[in-house]
């Protein structure tokens, strides 16, 4: 069971590393959303310090987005995904394998990419720690949660723009609990209680959104 | 043994086939005809499970392929009319990587052995992305070699393939069905296929 999960998940890597440019153009969307706020808001330490969670959290949420309508796209183009829906094994283990394997090559480098970001917003060393943690726990939600979204436009034209208008809404938990935790740090409260919840939303994300994911899948390819 | 009885499909408002029924034993060979659009590729996607019937039933061994599940997939092989092999990889990582995913172990020299078959040692190392149409089929097809499943089903497998490939598989196609295989495929080309029963099933 984990050799399957463990086998999609190294394709998907090898590919990954094969065409480089769309890792990295996640990254820059990343570096310039979060660095265009300084630039736009004005060097107001104060203002910015407020800002930073959110606007870090919605640029890693919107650099995820970005990276989304390509998971199974090309799979489905080539042909590809319907050798992995006719594999002998549960499909919804073949959808946590793409889902980790979308995690390390999206939210893995976008969460060690932040407290660089951060920097910018004058965020002190413990909001920076837990803006990271903060990340490293959510984004496995938001690459588990896309990738139903991702599913059910496969094949759609226009499916880029419906796939932010259905994962959005669905994102915003994992926004509040986010940028929550790193705000709560900032006041001097602890960050704990996000953090778990983060935690919970990331599970369900990993876990449990995969088995809709692989009906989506089902349909989609019908 | 693989049945069908009074298969339907219906692709948006238009009836493509009804009452299609069909019983295909071990060593057998279903061939389907059509013209285009007549949905033989609707029908091969009904046989893999892909696509569910708007009437009637497919059975393995008796039992509904929808209630086996991976029972059936396991001795399932499927090789539609896109090749389902990634541009950046070789064919030896495609291979492989296929293999792994369809829950086999294959050693790398099986791997090139059945490279060797399809034609394409010395390429084994080159990124799909550079080999021609008749040699990326080549390397799907390579996946007929080393799978050991009981029922292929082939869309359209002598497509851009040259005349020695043709032949190829056509011999490839009838040793599986001497060793008690079964396949089902359809072809715009007429090849013959050296053994085993062919039973032929016209779509219109």
């Amino acid at each position: 069971m984990i050799g399957s999960v463990g086998a999609v998940a190294a394709r998907d890597l090898k590919l990954a590393m094969r065409r480089q440019a769309d890792l990295v153009s996640v990254l820059f969307f990343f570096i310039i959303v979060a660095s265009l706020f300084p630039l736009g808001v004005g060097p107001e330490p104060q203002l910015l310090k407020k800002l930073a969670p959110g606007v870090l959290w919605v640029g890693a949420l919107l650099a995820t987005m970005l990276s989304l309508p390509r998971l199974f796209a090309d799979d489905y183009r080539d042909g590809t995904l319907e050798q992995l829906v006719l594999a002998p094994q549960p499909l919804g283990l073949t959808v946590i394998g793409k889902v980790v394997a979308h995690w390390l090559v999206s939210g893995l480098p976008l969460a060690l990419l932040a407290p660089v970001l951060g920097l910018q917003f004058d965020l002190e060393t413990d909001a920076l720690l837990i803006l990271t943690v903060s990340l490293l726990i959510g984004t496995p939600a938001l690459s588990g949660i896309g990738a139903v979204g991702a599913a059910l436009t496969l094949g759609l034209r226009g499916g880029g723009v419906l796939v932010s208008l259905l994962v959005l809404p669905l994102y915003i938990p994992v926004l509040i609990f986010g940028a929550g935790a790193v705000d709560a740090t900032v006041t001097g409260m602890g960050a704990e209680a996000h953090l778990s919840i983060l935690g919970a939303l990331a599970i369900g994300g990993v876990f449990f959104a995969p088995w809709a994911t692989a009906a989506a899948l089902r349909i989609s390819l019908e | 043994m693989l049945e069908a009885f009074d298969l339907e499909c219906i692709r948006g408002e238009r009836r493509l086939f009804a009452g299609v029924d069909f019983r295909l034993e071990g060593g057998e060979m279903l061939f389907l005809q059509g013209k285009n659009g007549s949905g033989k590729t609707t029908l091969l996607r009904m046989i893999c499970g892909l696509t569910p019937p708007a009437a009637g039933e497919i059975r393995w061994q008796g039992a509904a392929i929808g209630r086996l599940g991976e029972d059936y997939r396991e001795v399932l092989c499927y090789l539609g009319h896109l090749n389902a092999i990634k541009e950046e990889l070789t064919p030896l990582e495609n291979l492989t990587a296929s293999a792994k995913l369809a829950g086999e172990t294959l050693t790398e020299d099986e791997a090139l052995d059945a490279l060797e078959a399809v034609g394409l040692l010395g390429r084994e190392d080159l990124p799909c992305k550079y080999l021609s149409q008749g040699q990326k089929r080549r390397v799907a097809l390579s996946r007929l070699v080393h799978e050991k499943r009981a029922l292929w089903v082939l869309d359209e497998p002598f497509v851009a393939l040259d005349v020695a490939a043709v032949a190829w598989l056509a011999g490839l196609i009838g040793a599986h069905l001497q060793r008690g295989g079964l396949a089902v495929l359809t072809t715009h080309q007429a090849v013959d296929i050296p053994a085993g029963a062919v039973k032929e099933l016209k779509l219109s």
